[in-house]
């Protein structure tokens, strides 16, 4: 969430770097040889030079960028909404439309990136200009803003009229187009930085963090925790990029089949079929598990220890191998991790009686130097007392039990029994041929033939955008 | 002032051997690793639902562990909990102070939390016993404002705020027990890894580090990014960060190289990321951005693959569900929207 914040100089720092990029596309556009061909547009009786259509800055950022029709209208959109074009028809429609409409480009003087923030004084200058000239032009609201001004910086009114005047006298000795460019440059420029109500204010930046000043302060404690800090990092293992990128692939390949954004999901995806099967198959306890599910334990220990069913199943297999009681204690550690702070003591004695006293019930096996630290620290229990010894159960288990279950028939059995449901079939529209998937999956990896699996009852836009990744 | 500027040399010093020991590691390129990948065609998600109720700016929403309620947070001082099927309101939360920027729901769904320019956390139990949703604490000690929260578990809540910290709760008690300082700028995010061992938190000094919550330390730092970073996530295995910056690109950072290995950028994109979500094979990545729209990165082969054009201003917040079956993005146009 981008937050708005003041930084040294007044400049909101978010948005700068946002206008830099459109500014290059700006110049890129302006320049000579290979930007944009311009023209002269006829305004009623003038002749307004170096306009451009609509669909001409369509088509060059299309080509400009190798992009599809609706990114160059997005881009364009977004340079309209910012002021760095502005329309010629229509002054107050910040759209771009792709057709014959006229635009210009907004000179530098009045970017928004190089008057920030618009003043006071200026826009009370720009109303006053309006009011002197033809009285009766400005709309309601700048009438309102205008009064309001009038009454805040009363002080400098006299100096305002004054501009307004001395402007207002310069632009009388200018050719008319150059006058009527002036003033559209103008407008454009208070249209974005004093909108109009009800229009959308491009410039919000949302909620006005206060200016911390009680911040980090560099002095030598800092300097030396940091210093720290580097050297613990310096001196951590670290492993090749080649094997890290290499795990995220196979992570990847191995859960994509679980990942119904990449492979839809069966018997029906709930969202459009109103029918919440899926949900019911996967709650967390069910006579029968799907088979994806049974299969996602043996993807690692953690997917086991993380499900309930899988832990209930593991537990079975366990028992039966007399070692059950190495999956309890964990359990038992991890309660009192999460758990609440006032029951701790009460937990730590229970799993002492429980697992770790001699001739306990369900005594567990640790090395006495761990056994050791863990008495010792029992005496004076707090949240991470058993992290040691669960620890050692932990790696117990996950390399020695864990993959024996994962071989053994119980698991087996549980995977072929492993529910994999139908596709639902979708009721066909009368003069439809082909009956839709009710389960389409939106991303287009295998050849699937993908239909506009649309939503029977129409609820919400259909808010879909593709873009054929643009590179430049 | 000679001891200050020995000190910061030494410190200079030591990060550029960070960075030297870095580089030694890094041997491939993502062409190579990811050459042999199926390509993703374009991805194309329809909205499926339109959550309206809110008056204002949403800023917040995150997902409950059953995949079908979420709870999001609104400049017009609600804290709502959604049905997302029915698009039914379970619960609207009448907050004390509106400026609110960031919810929580615990994993256990039972509470939900959320704080912003009141510098406080404030958690609500959902499950009360009169059916009513009281304040069940308020956690206040931060002296910046609340950037974003998330909980571990119903006793334990970590948050992140203004004041360049981040903050381990005992919600019972309502105590800080631990303060991970170290950011030099607000820090604006932070997200939780999948074993709750460690947290990371994106910041305003541009970089993110990752905390070890037991030994109370940043284990890692990492750099690169040119503007604030907004948003953070966990690649879903747990051994990489995403994070998500003003400068219009997200960054991948592996935790056992130590270093960045991706980056997700195109010079069509200018408006700064505010939220990103990684999809559950993690193949993936949804980043909703200031201009409105959310992009959609194939992540192994760093290539846009879609984009979700829907909402009438500014994405602020986004969230994949926990079975992965569907995106929900919040807008300052006060709607949120279901996709999939």
């Amino acid at each position: 969430m981008t937050i708005n914040t003041m930084a040294k100089g007044g400049w909101h720092r978010d948005q700068m770097s946002c206008f830099r990029k459109m500014e290059k596309v700006i110049v890129a556009m302006q320049d000579p040889d290979m930007g944009m061909k311009m023209r002269n547009q006829r305004l009623l009786i003038t002749v307004i030079p170096h306009a451009m259509t609509g669909r001409d800055i369509i088509d060059w950022l299309m080509k400009k960028y190798n992009i599809c029709e609706e990114e160059s209208l997005h881009i364009s959109g977004l340079l309209v909404r910012y002021g760095y074009i502005y329309p010629l028809k229509e002054p107050r429609s910040l759209v771009l439309r792709p057709d014959e409409s006229p635009y210009r480009f907004q000179t530098p003087y009045f970017w928004t990136s190089t008057r920030w923030p618009a003043s006071e004084l200026d826009y009370a200058i720009y109303l006053a200009k309006k009011n002197i000239r033809k009285q009766g032009e400005l709309m309601e609201y700048e009438k309102e803003r205008y009064s309001v001004l009038h009454k805040r910086i009363n002080h400098t009114w006299d100096f305002v009229v004054m501009q307004a005047r001395e402007q207002l006298r310069a632009s009388k000795q200018r050719r008319k187009a150059d006058r009527i460019v002036l003033e559209c440059q103008e407008q454009a420029y208070w249209l974005i930085n004093r909108p109009p109500p009800g229009a959308r204010n491009v410039l919000d930046m949302g909620l006005e963090r206060p200016n911390n000043t009680a911040r980090v302060t560099l002095n030598s404690e800092h300097y030396k925790n940091e210093i720290d800090t580097c050297k613990r990092a310096l001196g951590r293992n670290r492993v090749k990029s080649s094997i890290c990128l290499e795990g995220f692939v196979k992570y990847s390949e191995q859960y994509q089949n679980h990942d119904p954004i990449m492979q839809g999901c069966l018997p029906s995806n709930p969202w459009i079929s109103d029918d919440s099967a899926h949900w019911t198959m996967n709650l967390e306890t069910v006579p029968t598990p799907t088979r994806l599910r049974v299969e996602r334990w043996s993807f690692s220990f953690m997917e086991l220890l993380n499900d309930e069913m899988g832990r209930r199943e593991f537990m079975t297999y366990l028992e039966k191998e007399f070692s059950g009681e190495n999956l309890g204690f964990w359990q038992a550690c991890e309660d009192i991790k999460h758990g609440e702070s006032s029951r701790i003591v009460e937990k730590v004695e229970e799993i002492y009686r429980n697992f770790l006293a001699p001739g306990a019930p369900r005594w567990v096996n640790i090395d006495s130097k761990t056994m050791d630290k863990t008495l010792s620290g029992i005496r004076h229990p707090h949240r991470f007392v058993m992290e040691d010894a669960q620890m050692h159960i932990y790696f117990l288990i996950k390399k020695d039990s864990y993959p024996r279950y994962l071989k053994s028939d119980l698991y087996k059995n549980m995977l072929a029994k492993g529910i994999v449901p139908q596709e639902t079939k979708k009721s066909v529209f009368p003069f439809m041929r082909r009956q839709r998937h009710s389960s389409p999956s939106p991303a287009q990896v295998a050849t699937q033939a993908t239909e506009e699996g649309g939503n029977a009852k129409g609820a919400g836009q259909a808010g879909t955008n593709s873009a054929a990744g643009s590179n430049v | 002032m000679g001891e200050m500027e020995e000190l910061r040399k030494e410190m200079e010093n030591l990060k550029d051997q960070i960075t030297a020991a870095r580089k030694t590691f890094q041997d491939s390129t993502l062409q190579e690793a990811a050459a042999g990948v199926t390509v993703v065609g374009r991805v194309q998600l329809k909205t499926r639902k339109t959550l309206r109720g809110h008056l204002a700016k949403i800023y917040a929403m995150h997902w409950g562990t059953d995949s079908t309620l979420c709870v999001s947070a609104s400049q017009d001082g609600k804290l709502i909990v959604w049905d997302t099927i029915t698009t039914n309101k379970v619960n609207a939360i009448p907050l004390k102070s509106s400026w609110v920027m960031t919810c929580a729901y615990a994993p256990s769904g039972n509470l939900v939390a959320c704080g912003g320019l009141d510098n406080m956390c404030s958690i609500y139990n959902l499950k009360g016993k009169d059916g009513n949703v009281k304040v069940m604490r308020e956690l206040a000690a931060h002296t910046g404002y609340l950037s974003c929260c998330r909980f571990l578990s119903d006793t334990e809540i970590i948050t992140s705020s203004g004041d360049c910290t981040c903050v381990l709760w005992d919600i019972e008690t309502g105590t800080q027990k631990t303060v991970f300082a170290g950011h030099q700028g607000d820090a604006m995010s932070l997200g939780v890894s999948p074993d709750f061992k460690f947290f990371i938190s994106g910041a305003c000094d541009f970089t993110a580090k990752l905390w070890d919550i037991r030994e109370a330390e940043c284990r890692q730092t990492f750099g690169g990014h040119e503007s604030d970073i907004n948003a953070i996530g966990f690649f879903p295995n747990g051994n990489a960060v995403i994070t998500g910056s003003d400068d219009a690109t997200c960054k991948l950072y592996d935790l056992r190289a130590d270093q960045e290995l991706l980056t997700y950028q195109d010079s069509s994109i200018m408006c700064g990321v505010t939220s990103l979500a990684p999809s559950k094979s993690g193949r993936l990545l949804l980043a909703g951005h200031d201009d409105f729209n959310v992009n959609i990165w194939d992540m192994l082969k760093a290539e846009r693959v879609g984009v979700l054009a829907g909402h009438d201003n500014r994405v602020s917040c986004i969230g994949v569900s926990t079975d992965g079956m569907a995106c929900c993005t919040g807008s300052w146009d006060s709607f949120l929207k279901i996709w999939n």
